[in-house]
């Protein structure tokens, strides 16, 4: 059970240094690429709590389809490096200790409840097959009207934005 | 002994790893040849010639080039991503390569390891199309951060031409596998094992003949070859993505074109033309001695063309070729090997048609003008293959249809 747990810090440290990476730099395709990193390493966790089929639909979607566009969009408008604005006054205050409450709820949720103990039965589940089928009988049946439901959600945003840049209204 | 049993699959995946990788690595290197070859024959050409027999040695001399050229990275560039770019290129359609199986999982090696797959995943073909979707990232990265014009729009097109043809190549695969009920590579393969009226393989490009063209068209567009090659448009945009890229690295895009062009054709294979399975019935025994008889009769033929029409370096060099192959089909030949070579035979076999067809509409059509290219993908290709899709459920849930009837 060593290697999940290997696998599970290296995969956290990369999480967590995209993260930082992505609001420090200040070029918008650094940020962009940040933020793959951290989409990346969170498929890889999903793998090794055993949901391949989250694990490569994350990478297909957020990692190969939303951040494709994200980088596309950054290149089409040549966006240049970024303006550091001081730090209000607000933020400083507020925003940080806030910030750091939150971050220590969090943290004493994840310490008292048992949610680190699944990970390391991740492995057994891939070995064992995680079943796609299993997943979409789920999603077609069961969750049938909140599947349908978000993606008229989507198809009502692609409209949306058709309206919006449309020429001649 | 003990260390091996009780890591045999890293042990045997590391092995398979580096020999797949060696394999790859080689064809990439003779599928410019071949296509140099194919090309300059349909446009009344010799190709290359003179660095070994029929041009056998220029892959290597080419090689060579790009290592001794000068590796110049433009000063205004944004160097990380500059160098990041090529790399991510080559590793994701190295890394795709990796999913494919090349023959039985029933053939075992090392504790039972299985000998003709990398990875067997339940859900490969997703995987495969999670790591070909993040192919895109090396051309649009590498457009951007040259800092200069041609390789930006070359870049933009790319992202744009890749993301939209995408769409159809997935939607076209998907009658597939309304038809296997699999995502495992070797579910759907062993889904096409038998005959339809006692000979024709039940394949399933005649079945799904629609998907099939939409994901040739659609395959050639997402590797960015003619007639779909607009981010490298050398009337246009100089040399596209890759204009300011030069030795190596430039080397490195250009292995990543072929290798993305195997990983489709591979594709192909396996998801319209049964992967491994052989096209003829098991009980006619005697295929299993084609393998080496295409092999011996290679090397015939190197044989008599090295005696006849070659001299001096050339003959020697056609001699090593002729040998290499008449004995390998030898060893082929034997009872021991003959069955482990079957199903690589029957699988390159397939391939190589692929790469043929690739070649051969890369020295007959003229490129796509840019409006013609989208609206061709978002206009026609996605609504038939989208209609394929649609037919094909509707066909499946009639119950004499049904997989499981």
């Amino acid at each position: 059970m060593i290697v999940p747990a290997i696998v599970f810090f290296a995969c956290a440290l990369l999480a967590v240094t995209g993260a930082i990476l992505l609001i420090l730099s200040r070029e918008p395709i650094h940020s962009a690429l940040s933020l793959i990193l951290v989409m990346i390493a969170l498929a890889i966790l999903y793998l090794l709590l055993g949901a391949e089929f989250i694990s490569a639909i994350q990478i297909i979607v957020y990692a190969g389809a939303v951040m494709v566009l994200f980088v596309f969009v950054i290149m089409l408008l040549n966006a240049g490096v970024e303006e550091r604005t001081d730090f209000s006054k607000l933020a400083k205050f507020v925003g940080l200790p806030l910030g750091f409450f939150l971050l220590l709820v969090v943290a004493r949720w994840l310490y008292t409840s048992r949610a680190g103990s699944v990970i390391g039965h991740g492995a057994e589940a891939v070995t064992q097959g995680f079943s796609t089928r299993a997943l979409s009988a789920e999603l077609f049946q069961q969750y049938l009207f909140n599947f349908e439901a978000t993606s008229i959600l989507i198809l009502i945003a692609i409209l949306g934005a058709l309206v919006l840049a449309r020429k001649n209204p | 002994m003990g260390f091996i049993s009780e890591h045999s699959v890293l042990v045997a995946s590391l092995i398979k790893i580096a020999v797949l990788l060696f394999i790859v690595m080689t064809a990439l290197a003779y599928l410019t040849w071949f296509e140099r070859k194919v090309v300059a024959h349909i446009q009344s050409r010799w190709g290359p010639y003179y660095v070994g027999a029929h041009g056998l040695l220029q892959p290597l001399a080419d090689g060579l080039k790009f290592l001794f050229k000068e590796d110049f990275t433009p000063p205004a560039s944004d160097k990380l991503v500059y160098i990041l770019a090529p790399f991510l290129a080559l590793t994701l359609s190295l890394t795709a390569i990796a999913l494919i199986p090349f023959g039985s999982p029933e053939l075992h090696f090392l504790h039972g390891q299985q000998i003709f797959l990398v990875s067997n995943s339940n859900i490969g073909l997703i995987y495969l199309f999670a790591i070909t979707s993040m192919g895109v990232y090396g051309v649009a990265l590498a457009g951007w951060s040259s800092n200069s014009k041609y390789p930006l729009l070359g870049g933009l097109r790319s992202s744009a031409q890749m993301i939209s043809y995408e769409v159809s190549l997935t939607i076209s695969v998907v009658g597939v596998l309304l038809l296997a009920g699999t995502l495992n590579f070797n579910g759907i393969i062993e889904g096409q094992r038998g005959y339809w009226l006692g000979f024709w393989p039940r394949w399933h490009f005649l079945p799904q003949i629609v998907g099939f063209l939409c994901y040739l068209t659609a395959a050639i567009a997402e590797t960015n070859r003619i007639p779909f090659d607009l981010p490298e448009a050398e009337t246009e945009l100089v040399a596209g993505f890759h204009t300011e890229y030069s030795s190596f690295k430039f080397a490195m895009f250009f292995m990543a074109e072929y290798a993305n062009m195997i990983t489709v054709s591979c594709l192909a294979t396996i998801l319209f033309f049964g992967g491994w399975l052989s096209p003829f019935p098991d009980s006619w025994h005697w295929q299993l001695y084609l393998p080496g008889a295409c092999l011996l009769a290679l090397g015939v033929y190197c044989a008599i063309d090295a005696a006849t029409r070659m001299h001096g370096l050339a003959k020697l060099q056609l001699g090593v070729v002729t040998v290499l192959s008449l004995g390998i089909g030898a060893i082929c030949l034997t009872p021991w090997v003959a069955p482990y070579v079957q199903g690589p035979f029957w699988f390159t076999l397939k391939v190589l048609v692929f790469l043929f067809f690739y070649v051969w509409v890369r020295g007959t059509l003229p490129r796509f003008r840019y409006d013609q290219l989208m609206s061709f993908g978002w206009k026609f290709l996605l609504p038939v293959s989208l209609a394929n899709l649609v037919i094909t459920a509707l066909v499946l849930v009639f119950p004499a249809f049904s997989r499981h009837a």
